[in-house]
């Protein structure tokens, strides 16, 4: 009887408990939306911010690292204590694979902390704003005027300006954006006897190149990132640029994608290059499967890798990449991503590619929000960007900037005009990353040995649950 | 939760009054002052988080998007979910897979012949023995899986290297196969130092008397060693299993991967919480886990009891 009551006790306890915590899940964050004074410590002469970035020194995106560190930081120190105001501002630097630094940011802005400004995927902006972890600038700042009257805005395209909005809002400072292209060893190209300004027209173009480049002995022909381990670099560089190679998009008229004929070709194509020893499927499951692409490809036993220009800017880049080729120049070629045929890509193309990029957003809780602005100014005034790029290039935000150095290397002013003409940007929307961990997990599939048609059903099914509804995606 | 009060209650009556409720002379104000302390402590690090999970599993609330703002209570559909998701029942199956070989096997069986070993042999050797063991079971989570990867790896690894196997991904083609051999390794020091100590609970005069009447070693174990050391058995088997069935180390090897074939369930729980983002469903499942792990917990009593 007693140990009975007793248990009573304890059931009435924590129903009442479960009661009080009814309601606190979330709602926390729903009452203040707005409600906070933008100008709060506008005019503190003491100043503290934290500049959250993806990046660290000496390894992943070292160079951003660096400059954010070593040169936005105290020349924006500098420039305050101009103005009477000691600041001090902090780098928190990470170095992860970008899925974990999205699950920290999240963890940290759901509790309310976090760095002040932080450098942001352009296709989170959707999920983000929608959990309110970040505001439309024009909130955060409090001054509509402010924001808008930038000057910067104007060198900034509209395409590249999507990257850091949401519903037509502005949410952040986009970083500038990037192209794909297929990257190959002129070295492995020269002994499998393929030419070294080779270009394929067609899928089966590439194909053949990796059935000439099996020939060497230790090289894996091609590298298409596949399966769940690379994370969005398998639908960036993957899936994405063969699916619009088919004249398909993920999304288009309001509906994602399904199984459908072009999705089932680009899962043909993946069942292709990994069944036949063209490419190495185990390292698209392996944990740390991108590095090690990148180490292979830098090592000369990799052919052909799809990847953005990120690669020759910070991968095989010969002093600061994280897979240094001291020979990049002369041993690494580019080509264009080819459509399926030609004529079959998006719009009717030859060739195609896929574009993404970051955005610096601010802290909605931040303590500082007009400093924090200021310094988001700051970072993406021409000077700042020029000197982010420190004598190198990259394309940038600004096209100001673009014009004056982007001659100077050839890829990148071959990204600058031939790529960015005919790419296309990922839809800002907040289903886009379970869609994409869908996209993902076909093509783990089809290298684990699954049917193309096994792999697209299942397919279908995670992107329905993605949608919320089998009316919001295509099918045949 | 009723069971020590038990043995209470039967000595009670035989002094003809109700159970001594006091026997310390506090009176009940005094004695909730001592314990509150404790009772806050758990009550703030163990009973809220555990109700907190399982109200987090009755929602839809997710760690980005809307549903991380506003999320609505969508009822048990997160444990319908999970009782139809292939997933989820893969991950089951691999937990029980996972301690079936590691612990209840590996660690189990490991762990006894140590102590059986090393019952005999000199103290020097023994401390050095027990030494490394133990320092497999001490060195923090993230150090011995470095090890383990370097050691496990394709390129250069040094299990390849040893058996000549240049170019075998061992945590890529048999993951479960890999971590059932690194977890037997991890926590074997455990068991190795519970059975020690049992051991010395056997009677030499029992021993001496079997070896007399000619009990071969296996007949000695059965019908001498067991019968003395069997709660130990039981406990031990009992608090490996959980601790397996709990161990999040897997994912410092894997990630869970190659496609999910070496997800066990907490691995699970973390790549749906916060790979997909869904704290609603994951919550649900580690509510899911908490069941299981009292459902083994009471068989384990049980059996544990009839002994007695």
């Amino acid at each position: 009887m007693r140990s009975l009551s007793r248990l009573t006790t304890v059931g009435v306890l924590g129903a009442a408990a479960l009661a009080l915590l009814t309601g606190c899940l979330g709602s926390s964050d729903s009452g203040d939306s707005g409600g906070q004074d933008a100008n709060r410590n506008a005019d503190a002469k003491k100043v503290e911010l934290t500049i959250g970035s993806n990046s660290v020194k000496g390894g992943k995106s070292s160079a951003g690292a660096t400059f954010l560190e070593d040169v936005l930081i105290p020349k924006f120190v500098a420039d305050q204590k101009g103005k009477g105001v000691d600041v001090t501002v902090k780098f928190q630097g990470d170095g992860s694979d970008d899925e974990v630094y999205k699950q920290k940011l999240s963890l940290d802005l759901s509790n309310k902390s976090g760095p002040d400004l932080f450098q942001i995927d352009g296709i989170w902006v959707g999920e983000f704003a929608q959990a309110g972890y970040i505001k439309p600038l024009t909130d955060t700042v409090g001054d509509a005027a402010k924001v808008n009257d930038w000057d910067g805005w104007k060198q900034i395209p509209e395409s590249v300006q999507a990257l850091g909005s949401y519903n037509g809002q502005r949410y952040g400072v986009p970083g500038g954006t990037d192209g794909r292209v297929l990257y190959f060893n002129k070295k492995l190209f020269q002994q499998a006897g393929l030419p070294a300004d080779w270009q394929p027209k067609s899928w089966d173009d590439i194909i053949s190149a990796g059935q000439a480049l099996k020939k060497l002995p230790g090289v894996t022909p091609i590298q298409i990132n596949a399966g769940t381990a690379m994370g969005e670099a398998t639908t960036m560089q993957g899936i994405l640029p063969l699916l619009v190679g088919t004249g398909a998009t993920i999304n288009s008229d309001g509906k994602w994608l399904g199984n459908t004929p072009q999705l089932r070709q680009v899962l043909d194509f993946y069942h292709q290059i990994y069944s036949t020893g063209l490419g190495d499927p185990v390292l698209q499951k392996e944990a740390k499967g991108r590095d090690k692409s990148f180490a292979e490809f830098a090592a000369n036993k990799i052919g052909v890798l799809g990847e953005s220009d990120y690669f020759w800017r910070s991968v095989v880049e010969p002093k600061e990449g994280v897979a240094k080729m001291a020979d990049r120049d002369s041993a690494v070629g580019w080509a264009l991503i080819p459509a399926m045929k030609p004529g079959a890509g998006v719009k009717g193309q030859d060739f195609v590619s896929m574009s993404g990029g970051g955005a610096t957003v601010i802290n909605p809780n931040t303590k500082f929000p007009q400093q924090a602005w200021e310094l988001m100014q700051f970072m993406n005034s021409a000077d700042m960007v020029k000197e982010s790029l420190d004598g190198a290039a990259k394309i940038t935000q600004r096209s100001d900037v673009n014009s004056e150095v982007l001659s100077g290397d050839p890829m990148l002013s071959f990204i600058a005009d031939k790529v960015l003409p005919i790419t296309q940007f990922r839809p800002g929307l907040a289903e886009y990353p379970k869609v994409s961990a869908a996209l993902q997990q076909a093509t783990a599939d089809v290298v684990a040995g699954k049917s193309t048609d096994a792999a697209a059903t299942a397919y279908e099914k995670a992107v329905e649950t993605a949608a919320g509804s089998k009316d919001k995606v295509t099918t045949n | 939760m009723a069971s020590p009060s038990a043995p209470v209650e039967g000595v009670a009556p035989a002094r003809g009054r109700g159970p001594a409720r006091d026997v310390a002379g506090l009176g009940v104000g005094r004695a909730f002052g001592f314990v509150a302390p404790a009772f806050l402590l758990i009550g703030a690090f163990l009973i809220f988080p555990a109700l907190w999970t399982i109200y987090i599993g009755i929602t839809n609330y997710r760690l980005t998007g809307v549903e991380a703002v506003s999320p609505s209570v969508v009822g048990l559909s997160n444990y319908t979910k999970a009782l139809n998701d292939a997933l989820f029942h893969n991950a089951l199956w691999l937990t029980l897979v996972f301690v079936l070989g590691s612990a209840i096997i590996g660690q189990n069986i490991l762990g006894f012949t140590l102590a059986w070993i090393m019952r005999r042999t000199r103290p020097a050797v023994r401390r050095t023995v027990e030494a490394f063991v133990l320092l497999a079971w001490i060195l923090p989570s993230t150090v011995v899986a470095y090890l383990w990867v370097a050691f496990y790896d394709r390129d250069g690894g040094t299990l390849n290297s040893l058996l000549g196997t240049q170019g075998t991904a061992w945590l890529i083609d048999y993951p479960m196969a890999c971590l059932v051999v690194f977890n037997t390794w991890r926590g074997t020091a455990f068991s190795m130092m519970l059975y020690s100590s049992a051991l010395q609970a056997v009677p030499p005069s029992q021993l001496e008397s079997a070896r007399m009447f000619g009990a071969s070693g296996w007949q000695t174990l059965r019908d001498v060693v067991f019968p003395h050391i069997r709660g130990h058995v039981l406990t031990n088997t009992l608090l490996i299993s959980l601790w397996t069935a709990n161990d999040f180390s897997p994912f410092l090897l894997t990630k869970g991967g190659p496609n999910h074939e070496s997800e066990t369930v907490p691995v699970y729980i973390y790549n749906v919480a916060l790979q997909g983002g869904e704290l609603g469903y994951s919550s649900a499942i580690s509510f899911l886990l908490l069941i299981a792990n009292l459902l083994v917990s009471l068989v384990y009593l049980r059996l544990l009891r009839r002994r007695s």
